[in-house]
């Protein structure tokens, strides 16, 4: 069934029970890239653009799109790129929306595409300043829980005893939880999502261009370099992410909480996430939770941390939607 | 296009602007039309966009692109996709 | 023509206002802040009519222009000190990218420890970035000068931000007369800004992706041509204003009783102003000094210094110090001189710390050098009388 909220004659809301077919065709990031293959944020990028269309406008701060976007005089994206400096792409956005509206071109979307560097450690201060000034643009954090650009350095995002070049025996700490970040700043929209629903992804995208005001969505992105797996399982990755709960798709609109998909049945009890070390086990990043020899204290403490975490979850959104 | 004048790092869109990426390639994706059921999981995954629908709802490579990821043939349901390696002298 | 009385920091957000830029964004400092609270003012006016966004921090504020400018609309800011300093990665990013922000900075110490006081040191700190650098000693001089800014930086021969410098509080918090055109002679003098590029839905460009050595050396190249025809256009355009509004604060220096003299001073800011009543003195006595106060630091006007040269023994005194080596301006200045005159170059620092430079102490300064009995460079008050 197919359920649309049309007003003036555009789509304002996403498709419900919509489909990969229902996605449209159009696309903005041009083959031939300087993306690594089976990278994540192209495939990401693909669908937001779809859902966002060519009248839209980008900051991106240094991160792995800046390079992927390939080298001068050439790029790789067919809409409106700026590039700006590591901490100030939502400052920047500030910069580009006051613009537009100014010269009356409020249909213009305008968006910051930033890694989780530029979000939750470096870009946190002017995101949180955006986000408070309620800057009229949708901001969207594509996180591969490393500074990756740079050589795969962990990141506020980075999760705990991940391998890093920077965390050699694993990181000891948990990752900082940006989704309660963002709600404590109680904008209209925010998401998490991931790379592998790209319906979900395109739903929220679109819904969140619908909404007048400050829009966060976070999309997970598996890296095949930095989580150290085969190129091709990117998509893959993401979905056990899901599956084990390492990662929850939902959405809070208007301080309510929603979760999606498999997420949603997870916090219902519906289903039981798989174990998480279905997930990590995967991972080259986690190899030396299991080689030389099984460190059963940290997949204890990392199994345990998600069920508290799904415990917090429940406590606060469950019956509340 | 318009083409400014001044001289800082403002860049054009172009299609292979690494040029002609499917020269990274060890794999190659073949694509068994046959067994394909048009799902589409192939066209919305591919990181590189160079999986296009055709009229008939089938998909095509472009393999002056295709960088050899291999994640059309990991997505796909009925495993009409298969990775085979490239001979060297292509 | 109206006059309005008030201190430097209100004057510059009246004359920023009067430009009518589409977006301020901008993050208090002491003391600039009554500058960007009298912007705010106009805004609960109505007379600012533009986008004014409180950013978080100075940083953010240069991204905030920059992101501006970038979508194609003339943006303004103004900070002072640490301000400048915590936004200096981005000001070489607005320079690069060729975006003619406005921004007036009020020449503050630099700390720890905390001092407001002023000096140059903050400014001129940034002189490598690119910026064009503007010293006033007035507060008409403030007024006219940012307007004036926004023509030669919006130049399609030029495309480069634009610095507004003034000591703190001697003249951000200083009031004096200012004559205030009418809005549409400043709306004929400065017409609407047409952006070099910008970032267009219908012509999508990417700016700034990674950019290779000799390409990047072009963009250099293109920056330096840029300043160099900004010499032109900074003499013209004080030129036409001169015209227009009757008023002259020279173009690279306001030449002060130069006739006939064998020394010239030279300095920028406040003390460039005090030398005046210094000099009047001097001349008084019968010595054959002038002033040459230096307005315009970035593009550097090596030629104007050849004809001081030419002309006289020089006297700078610099109210910033590179430590480890010597004042800005008397260095750049000897630079500009080397090969090409037989001039004397004297240097002296005075003024760090905002410590008060009176016409007294500079009169000892040239009496110094005049008497003979001063060393090529010393940092006035350290070395005896």
């Amino acid at each position: 069934m197919v359920k649309q909220k049309i007003l003036n004659g555009t789509v304002l809301r996403g498709i419900k029970n919509m489909t990969i077919k229902d996605l449209p065709d159009i696309e903005c990031v041009i083959p031939g890239s300087a993306a690594c293959p089976g990278c994540p944020a192209t495939i990401g990028l693909r669908v937001v653009f779809k859902a966002l269309g060519k009248n839209t406008i980008m900051v991106v701060p240094a991160c792995c799109t800046a390079v992927i976007e390939s080298l001068y005089p050439n790029t790789s994206f067919d809409i409106p790129v700026m590039n700006i400096a590591f901490e100030g792409a939502a400052a920047g956005a500030s910069g580009v929306e006051a613009a537009l509206r100014k010269q009356g071109k409020t249909d213009t979307t305008v968006v910051a595409w930033a890694g989780d560097g530029g979000t939750y450690d470096i870009g946190i201060q002017a995101l949180s300043g955006a986000l408070e000034r309620q800057t009229n643009f949708i901001y969207i954090c594509y996180n591969n829980q490393i500074y990756s650009n740079t050589g795969i350095q962990r990141s506020g995002a980075t999760p705990y005893a991940a391998w890093t070049t920077t965390t050699v025996k694993g990181k000891t700490e948990f990752r900082k939880e940006m989704g309660d970040i963002i709600m404590a700043h109680h904008i209209p929209y925010s998401a998490q999502a991931c790379i592998s629903y790209p319906e979900d992804l395109y739903n929220k995208v679109k819904k969140a261009k619908s909404i007048k005001g400050s829009k966060y969505i976070e999309i997970l992105a598996p890296c095949p370099p930095g989580w150290r797996f085969s190129m091709d399982k990117t998509v893959e990755m993401g979905k056990l992410a899901v599956e084990t709960g390492a990662w929850a798709l939902y959405e809070c609109e208007n301080d309510v909480v929603t979760f999606n998909g498999k997420s949603k049945l997870i916090l219902e009890k519906k289903i039981e996430p798989k174990p998480i070390e279905e997930w990590i086990k995967q991972q080259g990043r986690f190899r030396h939770l299991f080689k030389p020899e099984r460190d059963e204290k940290r997949i204890k403490e990392i199994q345990e941390h998600t069920n508290q975490v799904w415990e917090r979850y429940r406590k606060c959104y469950l019956g509340k939607q | 296009m318009k083409k400014y004048d001044v001289v800082t790092s403002i860049s054009y869109p172009k299609k292979g602007a690494m040029g002609k990426t499917g020269s990274w390639r060890v794999f190659k994706p073949k694509l068994d039309k046959n067994k394909c059921v048009k799902c589409l999981q192939c066209w919305v995954f591919c990181p590189e966009g160079v999986i296009t629908k055709n009229k008939d709802g089938t998909v095509s490579i472009d393999f002056d692109y295709c960088k050899g990821c291999g994640v059309c043939a990991n997505v796909c349901k009925v495993k009409a996709i298969v990775m085979e390696r490239e001979a060297e002298d292509k | 023509m109206n006059v309005m009385i008030d201190t430097g920091n209100y004057v510059a957000a009246k004359a920023a206002v009067m430009a009518k830029p589409d977006v301020v964004a901008a993050y208090p400092i002491t003391p600039q802040t009554t500058l960007v609270e009298g912007i705010a003012r106009y805004v609960a006016t109505g007379e600012f009519k533009g986008e004014y966004i409180c950013v978080e921090s100075e940083h953010s504020a240069m991204c905030a222009c920059i992101g501006a400018s970038a979508a194609g609309s003339r943006t303004f800011t103004a900070t002072s000190s640490h301000g400048l300093l915590l936004m200096h990665e981005m000001l070489h990013w607005a320079a690069l990218a060729r975006l003619p922000v406005v921004m007036c900075n009020i020449n503050r110490v630099i700390g720890p420890g905390w001092n407001i006081w002023s000096d140059q040191n903050d400014s001129i700190s940034q002189r490598d970035t690119g910026w064009i650098q503007f010293y006033c000693s007035s507060n008409q001089e403030i007024f006219d000068t940012v307007l004036q800014s926004f023509k030669l930086g919006e130049h399609k021969k030029v495309g480069l931000p634009v610095m507004i410098n003034y000591d703190a509080f001697i003249l951000s918090h200083t009031s004096m007369p200012v004559y205030v055109p009418e809005q549409r002679d400043v709306d004929d003098f400065l017409p609407s800004f047409k952006p070099l590029w910008k970032l267009d839905v219908d012509n999508p460009i990417t700016f700034g992706n990674i950019i290779g050595p000799a390409y990047y050396e072009k963009v250099r190249r293109a920056m330096q041509d840029a300043q160099e025809n900004a010499k032109t256009f900074i003499t013209e355009i004080a030129k036409e204003w001169k015209n227009k509004f009757g008023r002259y604060h020279g173009d690279f220096v306001e030449r002060y009783k130069c006739e006939g003299a064998e020394y010239i001073l030279m300095s920028m800011g406040a003390i460039g102003a005090e030398s005046k009543v210094a000099i009047d003195n001097l001349r008084a006595e019968g010595l054959k000094i002038g002033l040459a106060r230096v307005r315009t630091f970035r593009p550097f006007p090596a030629e104007e210094m050849l004809k001081l040269g030419k002309q006289a023994d020089l006297i700078v005194i610099d109210r910033n110090i590179s430590i480890g080596s010597e004042g800005a301006l008397f260095n750049e200045t000897k630079a500009a001189l080397y090969n090409k005159s037989d001039a004397k170059v004297y240097g002296f620092i005075a003024g760090l710390g905002g410590k008060d430079v009176t016409y007294q102490d500079i009169e000892k300064i040239c009496k110094k050098v005049i008497n003979g009995k001063a060393k090529d460079f010393e940092w006035y008050g350290f070395e005896g009388d």
